[in-house]
């Protein structure tokens, strides 16, 4: 079959008008149209990142409240920018919304805004919970039952938390214009019910868009691989994998768990770039697992669906769940969370 | 409204008949429809699709169907001997066919008026009670002439208990409840009866508006409260009651959330979420039976809304938000805003187009056509990056959402996108999000799904370089082109045609309207360097197709229909551009054996000759710009077809410079006498028209001799030929060979035969 290759242009052209001037003064959705056409659909990743250092700027958060993030289970959204969304009105929102969830749990009752309801909600800024400066600030939305006995506990018992983030956002924030807020990281936990209906009011109100974040194997290898190349002053848990053979009628897995002290030494004989993380070294990484799982039980697990990896900073499943659990490394997991959402968006 | 319009109307409603009738059509002609704005019209139509399918294969039972609500209709006929029989069959038609597909309103509100009216025995009454089942929805007039029968103490009580549990069931499937409300009276007295009050409860909890709520009611509440203890059925009702009003009721009551009701739905549950999935689409249940790598989590995908598109609201939320800084002048302005819900029409647009409230979804314009023109003249950047924002992800979603459930439910997902192309060709441009979509889908395409859309899609792409769109979007096109059926490669250079045809008229545009901001900023020679790429690239794709395909004239057809394109690009859209066809394609034609195809290639060879004169008067009274100078390559090549062209049908010397056969050659193959085999008279796909016109003449000959057309017979022949409609052949002869003492033009070589 005939190669292609382009013949000669009918027309004489100046030598100035080449088609890489096609985008000159272009606006915020030029730019974005011009970074989906650069995106190579398959070469999705940079090859190589950084490793996670612990951020300057997240000295600045209430420690009370980065041990409130830890430790829990969140589901991941990515999200579009939110249109003219205000840090002046979070006590407008809490009033909205809580009105809202309202009227969808009495099943589109009308119900008037203001009223007292046995459900609290609370909008509140994660000051410093952010990768630069020009970061959007990050917010915690959450919402309490309202105990109905004045005299007991205030505040409640927490029915659902959810928050936004963006650490190291900065592509995404070019190519938008200032009535937008980036925040393309959603996390939340507790009832799926409740996130959808809190997430169609935000949906409504910003004209924004949630979708579900998964966490593919090849991401989740990375995650592998950075996460085990953080420095740990001491190791809460072991390191684990998960993987999945689909077959029938019940799916296999098969986990395995090494100590994190071998994984952290297997990572440093892989590992060549001071503070970055390449893509060889990843696959080298998983390259070595596999080989020594084969070695022991002659099971390719390359065969097979990496669905989860757990280590002392964070664990991961690729359906989109994630729990951090070093305070130290949460911007490094933040950020590469955020990078994996903003790329969903865009 | 101001008094100046209101002079207006008062004119228009003044003047003659004729005068107001064609203002009314005009109105209605833009009159945008209702039902878009309303979700619950856009259910019902979503509805229809799957209904369709249903339609032929029980074409039958739909028959049936009418027999048996024409037969409880007209109640049970007393002297029948086998009435228990006809009425058993008749039965479990009306049941088969709800518990299947539902019932229509019509139908439901016929059989619910048998059941209640105690025509037929209380177990009859029962088994049509429990398949009413809507296909849809249920018609409020329907559930109020129902009750009415509840007043005349014809059915039993346990008819009465069935009846309001399928209220209570259905209450969400009834299309409005403003009447039904208005009975509110009746039901409270029915919380009196001690089996009823259970679910009447239940049902008035669904029904309460906080305009319900009144003193007495309270009162007759904790009457029946004291009376028949804490039951909790009345103390959700009171909790609710409370909960609208709460100075009426000051007895306290436990806060701790539990079931009030028993879940009388349960009879109908399977029905229900039968209805729910014809009304809204599918439900996410069956993914978790998936094997296999699916790497999609099997959360809802739709978060409370009934179809993909959002429904058309104001900006509410956000006017809310900012309520407590409203100055006065914010105040004002507000007021003068224009909510959308009232837009109608294409005047009332026009009319408050500088106040108009946007949406605050913006992806709910796609429905809209009136919105669509204003977000087409409105360059607000934001606007558009919402829009570009909702259908990225919606499509993205929606695509992986169609693939996990293995094609199940494509319709929705093709609806989607057909309604993207409707609103794209409304605009007569395509939307960035799609673009970017293709770009990631077109990859992992197979060709199959949504064919035609996705390929329709392909067309809308905004102008951009060529040498940018190649590697995204075409080179993945055409690793399918190759390898797939003739009717993908010509559907594949349909889409291609529309493209060109489509970026031809942004660019004629833009270049003619200077002073509108182009998104692009392009320089005329780059736009046209991407214009002849494309065409190129197109070149090469039909010349190794009509390898592939063994030269089909199918084929062909849609190659030269993508050239009557381009050799029309300088005259049709004033662009200094002219590209020839590439031999692959031209050869073929030329020996094609269709008439149809020599005609259209004719054709195409006039229109590149006007195109081409017309370039070179340009270029000499100097109106050019010179560096869109063609070059004389170009001319070379079309004197080079030109000659062939010319030599092959008229002057009987085909391919004399260029191609050189070995006379040998010829003599094996038994065609020495090659020359005059291709003209007008011998070319393969014109013998017939040669023999015919003979036949004409001498109807009784039977040796034709073709060498007889000659000389004023030739002229004849000609003028047969044109006849028989072969306009292109007409055109090409007519200004390509002078038969007259006209001295020839430079480009070509007109002989006179």
């Amino acid at each position: 079959m005939d190669s292609y290759d382009a013949p000669q242009v009918t027309p004489r052209q100046s030598s100035s008008s080449r088609p890489e001037n096609y985008f000159i003064g272009a606006t915020p959705l030029q730019k974005r149209l011009e970074s989906v056409r650069k995106q190579t659909p398959f070469v999705l990743t940079p090859p190589r990142r950084k490793i996670p250092q612990c951020s300057q700027l997240q000295e600045d958060v209430d420690p009370q409240r980065v041990a409130f993030l830890l430790h829990k289970q969140w589901t991941l959204y990515s999200l579009t920018p939110l249109y003219k969304f205000s840090y002046t009105h979070l006590k407008e929102y809490s009033r909205l919304l809580s009105a809202f969830i309202v009227a969808e749990k009495q099943k589109g009752l009308a119900v008037e805004v203001g009223e007292d309801f046995n459900i609290k909600v609370i909008f509140s800024t994660l000051l410093g919970m952010k990768g630069t400066q020009k970061d959007s600030e990050a917010f915690l939305v959450q919402i309490l039952s309202k105990s109905q006995v004045p005299s007991e506990n205030r505040e409640g018992k927490v029915l659902w938390t959810g928050w936004f983030c963006c650490i190291f956002g900065d592509s995404l924030l070019e190519t938008v214009s200032e009535d937008f807020t980036c925040l393309p990281l959603f996390l939340a936990n507790g009832a799926e019910s409740n996130t959808a209906i809190i997430g169609t009011w935000f949906q409504k109100t910003f004209d924004c868009y949630f979708s579900p974040l998964a966490i593919n194997a090849f991401n989740l290898s990375w995650m592998a691989a950075m996460w085990t190349a953080c420095k740990m002053d001491h190791y809460m848990a072991a390191t684990e994998f998960l993987w999945s053979v689909p077959c029938s009628p019940q799916s296999l897995d098969i986990s395995y768990a090494i100590h994190p002290e071998d994984a952290k030494a297997l990572w440093d004989s892989v590992h060549k770039t001071p503070g970055e993380v390449t893509q060889e070294e990843v696959d080298l990484f998983m390259d070595c697992l596999y080989s020594h799982f084969h070695r022991h039980f002659k099971i390719h697990l390359s065969a097979t669906r990496l669905v989860r990896v757990s280590t002392s900073v964070a664990s991961a499943h690729t359906d989109g769940r994630i729990k951090i659990l070093c305070h130290k490394y949460l911007i490094g997991v933040l950020a590469y969370l955020t990078e994996l959402a903003i790329f969903q968006i865009e | 409204m101001s008094p100046q319009k209101r002079v207006k109307n008062s004119q228009a409603q003044n003047s003659t008949s004729q005068g107001s009738n064609s203002r009314q059509t005009k109105l209605s002609a833009w009159k945008v429809k209702q039902d878009l704005s309303d979700s619950k019209s856009i259910s019902k139509h979503g509805q229809n699709s799957p209904m369709e399918d249903y339609e032929h294969a029980d074409d039958q039972a739909e028959d049936a169907l009418q027999v048996a609500v024409g037969y409880f209709e007209k109640g049970p006929i007393k002297t029948s001997q086998n009435k228990d029989k006809t009425l058993e069959k008749h039965l479990k038609t009306v049941e088969d066919v709800a518990w299947k597909n539902g019932l229509a309103p019509e139908e439901i509100d016929i059989l619910l008026n048998v059941a209640l009216s105690g025509k037929f025995g209380n177990a009859v009454n029962t088994r049509l009670l429990k398949c009413m089942i809507p296909a849809t929805l249920i018609s409020e007039d329907s559930v109020v002439k129902a009750v009415s029968w509840l007043c005349v103490g014809k059915c039993s009580g346990s008819i009465k208990v069935l009846f309001y549990r399928w209220l209570v069931a259905m209450f969400d499937f009834i299309d409005h409840k403003e009447q039904i409300n208005l009975l509110y009276g009746f039901f409270f007295a029915s919380l009196q009866d001690d089996a009823l009050c259970p679910y009447v409860c239940h049902f008035l909890y669904l029904l309460t508006k906080k305009e319900n709520v009144k003193p007495f009611r309270v009162r007759k509440l904790l009457d029946l409260q004291a009376k028949m203890g804490m039951q909790p059925h009345l103390q959700a009702l009171l909790s609710l009651y409370k909960f609208f009003a709460p100075a009426l009721i000051s007895v306290s009551l436990p806060v701790r959330k539990k079931i009030y009701f028993k879940n009388s739905e349960n009879l109908w549950k399977m029905a229900l979420l039968a209805v729910r999935q014809r009304n809204q689409g599918p439900s996410p249940e069956p993914l978790k039976l998936m094997l296999g790598p699916a790497n999609v989590r099997p959360v809802k995908r739709k978060w409370n809304s009934h179809s993909v598109i959002p429904v058309l609201n104001s900006n509410s939320y956000t006017k809310q938000c900012g309520k407590k800084e409203i100055s006065l002048s914010d105040c004002l302005s507000n007021t003068g805003s224009f909510p959308l819900e009232q837009l109608q029409s294409f005047p009332q647009l026009l009319q408050n187009i500088h106040c108009l409230e946007l949406p605050s979804q913006m992806g709910s314009v796609l429905n809209n056509s009136l919105l669509l023109h204003y977000i087409n003249c409105v360059r607000d950047e934001s606007i558009l990056l919402r829009l570009y924002y909702w259908l990225s992800q919606t499509l993205q979603e929606e695509c992986m959402w169609y693939k996990v459930n293995n094609y199940d439910h494509g319709k929705e997902f093709a609806n989607f996108l057909d309604t993207i192309i409707r609103a794209e060709s409304f605009l007569q441009e395509g939307f960035y999000s799609c673009e970017a979509f293709l770009y990631k889908s077109i990859p992992l395409w197979d060709g199959l799904c949504c064919r035609s859309q996705f390929l329709q899609l392909v067309s809308w792409i905004p102008f951009s370089s060529f040498s940018e769109v190649k590697p995204l979007l075409l080179d993945h096109l055409a690793q399918l082109f190759f390898t797939s059926t003739i009717y993908f490669k010509c559907s594949v250079l349909h889409s291609l045609k529309e493209l060109l045809q489509n970026w031809l008229l942004w660019l004629s545009m833009d270049i003619h309207r200077p002073m509108m901001n182009s998104p692009l900023e392009t320089t005329l020679g780059g736009s046209m360097t991407s214009l002849s790429k494309l065409i190129d690239y197109v070149g090469w794709l039909s010349t190794i197709a009509m390898r592939l395909e063994g030269n089909s004239a199918f084929l062909l057809h849609f190659i030269l229909d993508f050239y009557e394109k381009v050799c029309d690009i300088y005259i049709n859209y004033d662009l200094p551009l002219v590209v020839l066809f590439p031999p692959g394609v031209f050869y073929p034609a030329l020996l094609s054996l269709d008439t149809t195809i020599l005609n259209q290639l004719c054709y195409i060879m006039h229109r590149y000759r006007k195109n081409l004169s017309a370039a070179k008067k340009n270029e000499l009274q100097q109106k050019a710009k010179p560096q869109f100078s063609f070059s004389s390559k170009t001319y070379q090549e079309f004197n080079h077809y030109l000659i062939a062209m010319v030599g092959c049908l008229w002057t009987s010397k085909p391919f004399e410079k260029g191609i050189y056969i070995d006379p040998e050659i010829l003599e094996k193959a038994g065609v020495a006498e090659y020359k005059s085999s291709l003209n007008l008279v011998h070319h393969p796909s014109l013998l017939s028209y040669a023999v015919s016109f003979l036949l004409q003449e001498s109807p009784e000959e039977r040796t034709l001799n073709m060498s007889s057309i000659r000389g004023k017979k030739w002229n004849w022949y000609l003028d047969y030929l044109f006849s028989e409609g072969l306009q292109g052949l007409k055109l090409f002869i007519r200004s390509n060979i002078h038969r007259s003492s006209v001295p020839p033009i430079r480009e070509h070589i007109p002989q006179q035969y």
